[in-house]
């Protein structure tokens, strides 16, 4: 039996791959068909401190291997998670990370000291990456400035660990993970979605109604695994990856480069199980290749 | 709700781009309800990536039919399948059409056009079981986009056609021909499935005539499982409207609920 356990140093996973977040619901809605407790953990979709109503449709666009949304985080706000959402998701046998979000730094820390006041969260993922929310793209993790001063106030308010999501838009993207951990973030995650843009020829308009989205799905999974492995080789915290993710020799993939644990995304819709599925391709290649523990091969890349 | 990753093809019917699915799943088949419907997976490659939304045609205890028309790769793809073949299948989701427990003698409409004629085969032999006297209208651009009017004759189901261009029943839209019977003898319930245009003009028709009537919605979905928020459309609810997930909490949904846009 591979140990699929994973020390992250601020919270133990019992094994390395959690539900990323926007492409998981809240997580009940996967209950039909997934035992949410085989989960390493999972991340709810991302929370405004109010209800949002998200962008119009056209949303979504299927590309080649890939997917590019415009979803624009519509939620239900903190109240009705806290509410409705939070109290069945306290019982799993599963680490219940909540993605937070904010117009401005003040409504981040809003959101947190909210939740913070809620039992059943094991940690935050800090969404400074969405690029559907603000025009072009904008969001705090295009830059290294905004990014440590944002994490920085969230840090000295959170009860819990934060993780930071990191933005793939950027010229360099070991850059920002510094400022984040500079400013004393307990993780990194990477990454969020690639800004995309697809056009309908016929009618000459952008397929989706904000023009933009984020591309996710197998085809960025090349671009995240350099990212993750450039800001691993950076950082001393550990890096979640995550970048269209498929199967466990994907996975395996991000845990070579430097991820102490990944994120699925993407896949979560194509086969609502696939990160159980994954989980144990994972231990079989373990298994397979005499690794007794699964935390043995994180950041084994070799030299080319 | 079941992942059928067991389910099999058992026969396959095919006119022009119009395929007919016979498949065996006994967990979908037993559980559907008309109006709702199944997530695909065309391929196990990565392209196309998505399952495909298909509503369900049919359904019983050895399984379910599905009827499509290939509208890009991945229903291309998928009309590639032979009798035989394993098929893998997310459903039955989403809530489907109200059929009332006894309907004696009300009348009620079915308006499909096109491929939009998919779950009012199931639902007419529903509401027909539950009493109602039922009419099925049938509308598609020329003789060849009407493809299933045997099966509506084999179940006692009344049909009446329509084709744009006069190839075959009445000559013009399916609305104008709703248009008309609404004139002869008016309808108690309506049910519509089709093209956005079409069920547009089928709202104007029944609002001006005050008949409760129900849409089933299409949308390109992510996920069908309400997951990914991808495939919302403005509904109307007591407080206000706002976009609601077309497969979660459609896709029928009461025509005055509906808010159209362009």
């Amino acid at each position: 039996m591979t140990d699929l356990t994973m020390d992250l140093g601020f919270m133990t996973l019992k094994n390395p791959v959690l539900a990323a977040s926007g492409t998981f619901g809240y997580g009940l809605e996967f209950e039909p068909y997934v035992g949410l407790g085989q989960l390493g953990g999972l991340v709810v979709k991302g929370l405004y401190f109010n209800p949002r109503e998200g962008n119009r449709p056209p949303r979504l666009v299927e590309t080649p291997s890939g997917l590019i949304n415009a979803i624009g985080l519509q939620g239900v706000g903190v109240k009705a998670f806290a509410e409705k959402v939070l109290p069945r998701l306290r019982d799993l046998d599963t680490a219940v990370v909540v993605n937070v979000c904010g117009d401005d730094d003040d409504e981040y820390v809003a959101v947190v000291e909210f939740l913070d006041r809620q039992d059943g969260i094991a940690a935050y993922e800090l969404n400074i990456s969405c690029p559907n929310v603000k025009k072009e793209g904008l969001c705090p993790a295009l830059f290294a400035e905004p990014t440590f001063a944002l994490v920085k106030r969230v840090k000295s308010v959170s009860r819990r660990p934060v993780i930071t999501k990191l933005s793939p838009n950027v010229t360099d993207i070991a850059e920002v993970a510094q400022a984040a951990e500079e400013a004393g973030t307990d993780a990194i995650s990477l990454v969020n979605t690639f800004l995309a843009m697809a056009i309908d020829i016929e009618t000459r308009r952008p397929r989706l109604a904000n023009i933009f989205g984020g591309l996710s799905g197998p085809a960025i999974r090349p671009l995240a695994v350099r990212m993750v492995y450039q800001v691993a080789s950076r950082v001393k915290v550990p890096v979640i990856g995550m970048g269209g993710i498929m199967t466990g020799a994907d996975a395996l993939e991000f845990l070579i480069a430097g991820a102490s644990a990944v994120q699925v995304g993407t896949a979560n819709f194509v086969d609502p199980d696939a990160a159980v599925r994954i989980t144990s391709e994972i231990a079989g290649w373990c298994q397979a290749h005499g690794v007794a523990r699964v935390r043995d091969i994180v950041g084994t890349v070799r030299a080319a | 709700m079941t992942i059928d990753r067991n389910a099999r093809i058992l026969s396959v019917e095919s006119w022009g781009d119009y395929y007919l699915f016979t498949i065996e799943s006994p967990a979908v088949g037993g559980e559907a309800r008309p109006g709702q419907f199944v997530m695909v997976k065309v391929s196990s490659s990565p392209f196309p990536l998505l399952r495909r939304p298909l509503s369900i045609h049919s359904a019983g205890p050895v399984g379910i039919e599905l009827f499509f028309k290939i509208a890009g790769p991945g229903t291309e793809i998928l009309a590639g399948k032979k009798a035989g073949d394993p098929i893998d299948i997310l459903g039955p989701l989403g809530k489907g059409f109200t059929v009332p427990a006894s309907l004696d003698g009300k009348k009620a409409f079915l308006v499909g056009g096109g491929r939009g004629i998919a779950p009012l085969y199931f639902l007419g032999r529903e509401l027909k079981a539950a009493g109602a006297e039922v009419t099925v209208l049938y509308g598609g651009r020329c003789q060849r986009d009407i493809p299933l009017r045997h099966k509506f004759e084999v179940a006692q189901l009344p049909l009446l056609c329509s084709t744009d261009d006069g190839s075959f029943g009445f000559e013009g839209m399916v609305t104008e021909l709703l248009g008309r019977e609404l004139g002869r003898s008016p309808a108690d319930l309506l049910y519509v499935c089709g093209p956005d245009p079409m069920m547009k003009a089928t709202a104007q028709t029944v609002r001006a005539a005050g008949i409760p009537a129900e849409f089933s919605l299409e949308s390109m979905m992510g996920c069908g499982i309400g997951a990914c928020w991808g495939c919302v459309h403005r509904i109307r609810d007591g407080s206000g409207d706002g976009w609601v997930k077309i497969c979660e909490e459609g896709p029928v949904f009461p025509g005055d609920r509906i808010v159209w846009t362009d």
